[in-house]
């Protein structure tokens, strides 16, 4: 097999899903915060909560519609760049993929419809149920295909056998696959991730706002509904579902689990704060807490952990991109947790919207999360290598056979030039949006005729009203 | 009728529903520069605003299925047709963005740049998808191993660009009578008249395509020739496209509507017949053809995608048919347009 193609492929794998990986947590975490913010319009029928749910509406559907665009070369890579791999998985990864498509995209595009262009057509209610829809929607889509993702880590329910054209994984137990040991504490670690990435874009445009003196009520309302998300949930992401998910790959993939802390010699294992892997001296330099991994997944400081040492140098994932990676989630995940206490601690001093070197810091601290969700997923990905389905399958031979390295350039430079174009276009685009603010209180008309259903439908309904009243 | 052919059926289904509705879309789009002002081109925008993105994710769902239910048809065929899968892709890409983008800024400049994205990402993906279809029904040489061993240029074949150029004017054709049914006045009249034109470019294409089939293609006709009764369908599709001038003349929106998407679903139909049960026909080499069974997955997993997909299929319905019943009649700007 040619290296080049192999590494083409991976490369672009990477860079497409890292790009891709850029817009659904803005979707599935502001979905959340529609659902609330026009939740409190639907109770109070404050116009201040509407033209909030109407600002982000317009946001939601800027991102939404990259999510989709980056999503559908997503969806078609598996069998252009990795058919060996796709043959082999297609029994047990196809229908994760297929899942997704009949019960999450369909409920999120269709419902977006009535989300975007829908108020003046359908009756308030009804335009609240489709933002509830499409919220749910965007989590489904999250559901299934971080599934798949969970099963190549800790692959379960199947077993190999002869297919048609040769050796491959066939489902035996779906339940056992869906609820394979990983899959549920990912998942909640991948949602939390991006209820954080929407509670800070809320965040940092409201502080902006503050700070230029613009749309003051939308503004501080806004930020209190986002920082309530931004405080429970960076506490939960570190100390519950962050823990959890070390102990698991600490159970089930001891490889990624060393290279990620960087842990030599089987043994009780230190923790690094900030450090590097020094490959050649094979050992780990930097700031350490000895025993502190340890500590952390048993409550035992001298817990043997499996090291680098007990890998053969061929099982081992790049060690210095999985743990730096690794290190710099952590550390952005405090960061996290520290800026949105701080926001609380000044709310409640009553000096939030005065402090402009703090908000200031929100302003920027939409990218935290970005950082976080990107770094997370390298860790997870890169330290599954060389494994492209963990103790199944090698990545080297998931690759399709018959491409050859021109078609590979070709296709990452295109999809390079384009996606730069797409971003600079998005920001270019979603700052305008911004600057424009969003539409005047009074300008916001809630008039709605109901959707006209046919003339009997409607006397039927009618009478059961009478009836209820 | 064995789970296999149910499942054949099914992608089939999928194949014809995305070529349907994302069929108009790309009509609508390759329409889209002959409308000259700002306000007829975002009725033409807004006529598939709401509505697009929906009809994509049949794509999504069939190559999902597609990836379930045969994968060594998904491996073989988007890992052989990569540079022109590529290129597809960007075009929907193109497509997709620009209709989000577009009105976004006043700016005359800003909207006819993303005018001509649209249109061109729209007519591409037309085209491209023709031609892959022409290649599959003319079938493409596959190794022992089932991959395809061709480059682009040899896809590019007279018989795949023949197929492409029919299938750009018949979803042109039913992108312009879709646009009928959602404009008023001057440019509805305009689009009525250049749908004359539409009707006799398609017939013209649909008539040597056909008698190209005869000549190039006889693997395609043997099932037809074993069984009569199958002659329905062929003689079906030729009354459905004569019945399309006819509504048209009688100004019958909605039935030429029907009859346009009936027209891509029986010829699509006829294709897929034509093959049963291969799914990729190797030419030549007949016997290393991918097939309903030796590119399947197993039966367990076969019968969970039905379950899913009888769970999964009255909810796509119901919201599909809501979303369009919402979004019925003619096209009116207002605030929340693009
Ligand atoms: C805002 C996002 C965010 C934040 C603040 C954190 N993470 Fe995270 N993390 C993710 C977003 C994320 C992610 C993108 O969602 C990943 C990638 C793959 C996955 O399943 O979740 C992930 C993966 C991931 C993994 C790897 C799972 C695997 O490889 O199988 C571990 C061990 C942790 N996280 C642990 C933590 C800890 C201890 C944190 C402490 C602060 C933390 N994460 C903060
Ligand atoms: C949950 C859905 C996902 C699935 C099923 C999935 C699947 C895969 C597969 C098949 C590979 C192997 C190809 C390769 O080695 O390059 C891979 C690698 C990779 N993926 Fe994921 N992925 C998912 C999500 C993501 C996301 C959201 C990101 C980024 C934000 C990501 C980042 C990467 C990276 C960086 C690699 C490269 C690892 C390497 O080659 O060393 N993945 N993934
Ligand atoms: C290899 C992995 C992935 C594949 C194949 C994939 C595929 C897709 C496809 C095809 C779409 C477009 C759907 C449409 O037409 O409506 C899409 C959009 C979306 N994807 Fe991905 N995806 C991947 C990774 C992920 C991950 C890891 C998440 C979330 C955790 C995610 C969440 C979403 C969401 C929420 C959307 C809707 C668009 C948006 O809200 O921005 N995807 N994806």
């Amino acid at each position: 097999m040619d290296e080049a193609v192999i590494f083409l492929s991976r490369l672009q794998f990477a860079l497409t899903n890292i790009f891709h990986y850029f817009y659904p947590p803005f979707s599935i975490g502001l979905g959340v915060f529609l659902v609330i913010s026009e939740g409190i319009y639907m109770k109070t029928k404050k116009l201040l909560w509407l033209q909030i749910t109407r600002f982000w509406i317009k946001v939601f559907a800027l991102t939404f519609t990259i999510g989709v665009a980056t999503g559908i070369p997503m969806e078609f890579q598996f069998g252009t760049n990795w058919a060996n791999y796709s043959r082999y998985v297609g029994d047990v990864f196809g229908s994760a993929l297929a899942a997704e498509g009949i019960f999450a995209f369909f409920l999120e595009s269709g419902f977006l419809a009535i989300l975007v262009f829908g108020s003046g057509k359908v009756s308030p209610r009804f335009h609240y149920f489709s933002t509830i829809m499409v919220c749910l929607g965007a989590h489904f889509s999250a559901v299934w295909i971080v599934i798949a993702n969970a099963w190549m880590q800790t692959p379960a329910g199947f077993e190999v056998v002869m297919g048609p054209n040769g050796m491959r994984a066939e489902i035996v137990d779906f339940w056992a696959m869906v609820f394979n040991p990983s899959s549920m504490i990912r998942l909640t670690h991948v949602i939390m991730g991006c209820w954080l990435a929407g509670a800070f874009f809320v965040l940092s445009v409201s502080a902006w706002y503050i700070l230029k003196n613009k749309y003051t009520d939308f503004a501080k309302s806004s930020m209190k509904v986002a920082l309530i998300i931004a405080v429970v949930i960076s506490l939960l992401q570190m100390f519950v579902s962050g823990d959890k998910s070390a102990e698991i790959v600490h159970k089930y993939q001891p490889a990624k689990f060393a290279a990620m802390e960087g842990h030599w010699k089987t043994g009780a294992a230190d923790m690094t704060i900030i450090g590097y892997i020094d490959e050649s001296a094979g050992e780990t330099k930097g700031i350490k807490i000895p025993g502190l991994t340890s500590f952390l997944i048993d409550f035992d400081a001298s817990l043997p952990v499996i090291g680098l040492d007990s890998i053969p140098v061929n099982e081992r994932p790049p060690l210095q991109i999985t743990f730096q990676s690794y290190h710099i989630m952590i550390s952005t995940g405090v960061t996290l947790i520290l800026l949105s206490l701080l926001g609380c601690f000044l709310w409640w001093r009553g000096k939030l919207y005065s402090a402009r070197y703090v908000l200031w810091m929100f302003v920027f601290s939409v990218f935290l999360p970005v950082i976080a969700n990107t770094a997370g997923w390298i860790t997870a990905e890169v330290g599954r290598q060389p494994w492209i389905v963990q103790g199944l399958m090698k990545t080297a031979d998931g690759v399709s056979p018959n491409l050859s390295s021109d078609q590979l350039y070709f296709s990452n430079i295109l999809f390079f030039i384009l996606y730069l174009m797409l971003f600079i276009v998005f920001i270019y685009v979603l700052n305008n949006k911004i600057q424009h603010g969003p539409e005047p209180l009074d300008e916001i008309d809630t008039k709605s005729s109901l959707i006209k259903l046919p003339q009997r439908i409607r006397e039927i309904l009618d009478s059961k009203r009478r009836n209820k009243y | 009728m064995d789970l296999n052919t149910i499942w054949f059926i099914l992608i089939i289904a999928l194949l014809t529903g995305y070529a349907i509705l994302d069929g108009f879309d790309f009509g609508v789009g390759i329409l889209h520069l002959f409308h000259k002002t700002d306000e007829e081109r975002r009725i033409s925008i807004n006529s598939i605003g709401p509505l697009w993105d929906g009809n994509e994710v049949w794509l999504v769902v069939g190559g999902g299925a597609l990836f379930a239910a045969f994968p060594e048809v998904y491996a073989t065929v988007f890992s052989g047709f990569y540079n022109a899968f590529i290129l597809l892709l960007m075009m929907l890409i193109f497509r997709g963005v620009a209709i989000e983008f577009r009105s976004k800024r006043e700016s005359p400049k800003w909207r006819k740049g993303w005018d001509i994205f649209f249109s061109a990402g729209s007519l591409g993906a037309a085209l491209l998808f023709g031609i892959a279809f022409g290649n599959l029904a003319r079938g493409v040489p596959l190794d022992e191993k089932k991959n395809i061993i061709s480059g682009f240029i040899d896809l590019l074949n007279p018989y795949s660009i023949l197929v492409g150029l029919t299938a750009v004017s018949l979803l042109t054709l039913h992108g312009a009578i879709f646009l009928i049914m959602k404009t008023q006045g001057e440019m509805r009249e305009r689009i009525s008249r250049q749908i004359k034109k539409l009707i006799f470019v398609f017939i013209s294409l649909y008539v040597i395509t056909t008698i190209a089939t005869f000549i190039y293609q006889p693997h395609l006709l043997e099932v037809f020739k074993n069984n009569i009764w199958l002659g329905i369908i062929p003689i079906a599709t030729l009354l459905l496209v004569l019945n399309l001038p006819r509504e048209i003349h009688f100004k019958r929106e909605f039935k030429a509507f029907l009859s346009s998407s009936g027209t891509i679903a029986l010829l699509i139909s006829l294709v897929a017949i034509g093959l049963f049960p291969d799914l990729v026909y190797s030419n030549p080499n007949p016997q290393n053809s991918l097939n309903i069974y030796n590119s399947a997955s197993s039966k367990g997993t076969l019968s969970i995608m039905l379950i899913i997909a009888c769970i999964g299929a009255p909810l796509v319905m119901s919201y599909t048919i809501a979303v369009y019943w919402i979004f019925r009649g003619k096209t009116k700007l207002d605030k929340n347009s693009y």
